[in-house]
């Protein structure tokens, strides 16, 4: 037990750790805002020093439950415990969270100095400290030369930057990120990112970021929350989420996946026959699934675990003819659309290894589709 | 290019204003902004020289009842300052300038008092009951401001609706005396100008980003101390629009000091009133009104400049 213990903390998994105690537990919360349910049932245990990343399309839910943690909004339902304490009675102001808002909600009427003291003069800390404090945070979100400027001054990358340091100077245990990267250009947003995963390996603050960029969250996070109509889909490491998705809405809102319907015929321990009319050949799976033979189910295949042949490999299984309908070059990878005999359409990426013109596919050209029986992944709903 | 004027009278109206500016060689930026120029010009400049003219004269018996700066006739006396001096000498217009700034100020600051908790509630309420809030503000400008007034004098009247009613009610015994004192004027100046003071707060509160306010509890800060240290600097700009839209009419008010403050209540509105149609003395008339102006306008452009400057980057 021990030694599982020793073993899930060092690979830096305490969720993994039946003994491990989460820093922040929510409990069969539900928000109603009338008729309408944001946030249905949700349970999660999040655990201190995680990078939790909340991920779900507008209106699933997100924003509601990140609130109801900063104490914005009641749960109409359950319970939420942040390092033990029950948060059902304690006001926004006195909670021991911070939030970077989406809008990242600067004070217009005060300096970025003022705006980042602001949480600290609350707390009646000596002048001197705040000084010191937010000359600190200002150095390390580089923003030292703009102390004086106010908010409408600045640009928006900026105003990020402020906000960041406004949310992390009063040194919460918990940090409410509101999709804080979403104003931001690409590269802007890299750097960023990192610099998020820097203060939370510094300051060991657990943070929960709230975020519909799919990108965002397995670049960032420990773990992801995937939410759907105000409920959890699933949760599990970045990995655990894009390679073993547990449903059809996960498998297909992270990453872009082909989808093909097919019902099983044999399932055995070490592997899963599925017979598919838009595959024509059976899909042979590597691993079983442990569900009674004839049920439906979805396979998910992503378009990078595909391959594109010309010839037929004469395969049985897991290989489907088709036709080039549409070649997009990426330059590091091309992106092949191919109809399928059945008439289904699927994605293939295949990265551009050689300069070489010779095997190019081209629009209109005969290809087999083929994948490899660990690729596929079946899911019941 | 030719296309243009062949069929300039299929144009859309606002393609063919263009072209006639462009003919009258002015960039329509200009054109744009000359039609409130030319409004101003004529019925705000224009009309405020020829009072400034006036001022600068002399009562004669006569028609009109001054006399001629220009033209035949025109006496250039040796004090074009002449009723600008009177104005300090007689302590009639110095007393009666201080108790309008007085009455002006105090209501501005009672009409501050009220309206501001009316404005945020009405922002901060549902957008359907907004909506009828607003137009419950609004409402009473359907009715002439004289008729408004004129109902005030029948409900603070000794025999009007107030005292009937305290007196049906036992509250008091004998009827209490409001009408044309000093507290009827504050009662019909609040009353009649405190819409102006609620829609600018209104217009100002509502637009704030109340997320502003759940960052401010979120970083400790308790919503009291909240509503003090972020609302109300955020809404200083509908303070003084509110404030000045109150204050500036409130100086020059006559109505209501005429109908409701009685014969003692001297204030500059009924000063000039009285210089004009009593005395028949337009250019004193004229050189109290020019005088009020300068004093209200000088200290908002004073304060604007000082605004402006504290509103600059700081490098």
């Amino acid at each position: 037990m021990a030694a599982e213990r020793a073993k899930a903390e060092a690979s830096g998994q305490p969720w993994n750790d039946p003994d491990a105690v989460p820093y922040i537990r929510i409990e069969n919360v539900t928000k109603k805002f009338g008729d309408f349910v944001a946030v249905n049932d949700v349970s999660l245990d999040i655990y201190r020093g995680e990078l939790f990343a909340l991920l779900g399309g507008s209106g699933c839910g997100k924003t509601t439950l990140l609130r109801m943690l900063a104490g914005f909004e009641q749960p109409t339902s359950g319970r939420i415990y942040i390092d033990g304490v029950d948060m059902a009675d304690i006001p926004p102001y006195e909670r021991p969270t911070n939030m970077m808002f989406q809008s990242y909600a600067l004070f217009p009427h005060m300096s970025v100095e003022q705006n980042i003291a602001f949480g600290l003069k609350q707390d009646k800390v000596p002048a001197a400290e705040i000084k010191e404090r937010v000359g600190n945070i200002l150095d390390m979100v580089q923003m030292r030369q703009f102390a004086h400027r106010k908010p409408h001054q600045l640009s928006g990358g900026q105003r990020q930057r402020v906000a960041l340091a406004r949310s992390l100077v009063k040194e919460p245990k918990l940090l409410l990120l509101d999709e804080p990267l979403g104003a931001l250009d690409k590269k802007l947003r890299e750097a960023t990112q990192f610099e998020i995963m820097n203060i939370q390996d510094r300051l060991g603050i657990t943070f929960i970021v709230v975020t519909h960029d799919q990108e965002e969250a397995m670049t960032l996070a420990s773990r992801i929350g995937v939410m759907n109509h105000g409920q959890i889909a699933q949760v599990g490491t970045p990995k655990e989420i894009y390679e073993y998705p547990n449903t059809k809405f996960v498998a297909d809102f992270i990453g872009s996946v082909n989808l093909f319907e097919g019902q099983i015929v044999e399932d055995e321990p070490g592997h899963v026959v599925i017979a598919c009319e838009e595959t024509g050949r059976p899909i042979y799976i590597d691993h079983g699934i442990s569900t009674a033979p004839g049920a439906y189910c979805w396979v998910a295949i992503r378009p990078e675990k595909m391959e594109l042949l010309k010839t037929d490999p004469g395969s049985k299984s897991n290989c489907s003819p088709g036709i080039v309908k549409g070649v997009a070059y990426m330059g590091n990878l091309s992106i092949y659309l191919i109809r399928l005999d059945s008439g289904k359409e699927v994605k293939v990426t295949m990265s551009n290894q050689r300069r070489a013109a010779e095997h190019a596919i081209d629009w209109d050209d005969r290809v087999f589709v083929t994948w490899h029986a660990n690729s596929p992944v079946a899911l019941l709903s | 290019m030719a296309t243009d004027t062949t069929y300039q009278g299929s144009l859309p109206l606002g393609r063919q204003l263009h072209h006639i500016a462009m003919k009258l060689g002015l960039r329509p930026r200009t054109a744009v902004i000359l039609v409130p120029y030319l409004w101003l010009m004529l019925f705000f400049v224009a009309p405020f020289l020829i009072v400034l003219k006036i001022s600068f004269a002399q009562t004669i018996i006569a028609q009109p009842p001054y006399t001629p700066m220009f033209g035949p006739g025109s006496v250039p006396h040796e004090d074009l300052l002449l009723n600008y001096n009177r104005l300090f000498d007689d302590l009639l217009y110095i007393n009666a300038y201080w108790s309008s700034l007085q009455l002006a100020f105090t209501s501005t600051v009672i009409c501050l008092l009220i309206g501001y908790p009316m404005a945020y509630g009405i922002a901060r309420c549902a957008p359907t009951t907004r909506a009828l809030l607003l137009l419950a503000i609004i409402l009473p400008f359907w009715t002439s401001f004289l008729i408004r007034v004129y109902a005030w004098m029948g409900i603070l009247g000794k025999e009007g609706v107030l005292n009937n009613t305290l007196q049906a009610l036992g509250i008091i015994d004998a009827p209490l005396n409001i009408l044309y004192t000093p507290v009827a004027m504050y009662i019909g100046i609040v009353y009649t100008y405190l819409p102006f003071m609620i829609l600018p707060l209104y217009a100002n509160l509502e637009k704030m980003d109340l997320s502003l306010l759940e960052a401010a509890q979120d970083l400790g800060c308790r919503p009291w101390k909240a509503f003090c240290v972020i609302t109300i600097p955020l809404s200083f700009p509908g303070i003084i629009a509110g404030s000045l839209l109150v204050f500036i009419p409130a100086v020059g008010e006559y109505v209501i000091p005429e109908l409701l403050g009685g014969p003692n209540a001297l204030m500059i509105g009924r000063v000039v009133y009285n210089e004009f149609a009593q005395n028949r003395d337009w250019p004193m008339s004229a050189a109290v009104a020019v005088a009020i102006l300068l004093l209200l306008v000088i200290p908002i452009m004073l304060f604007q400049y000082f605004q402006n400057k504290a509103q600059e980057a700081p490098k």
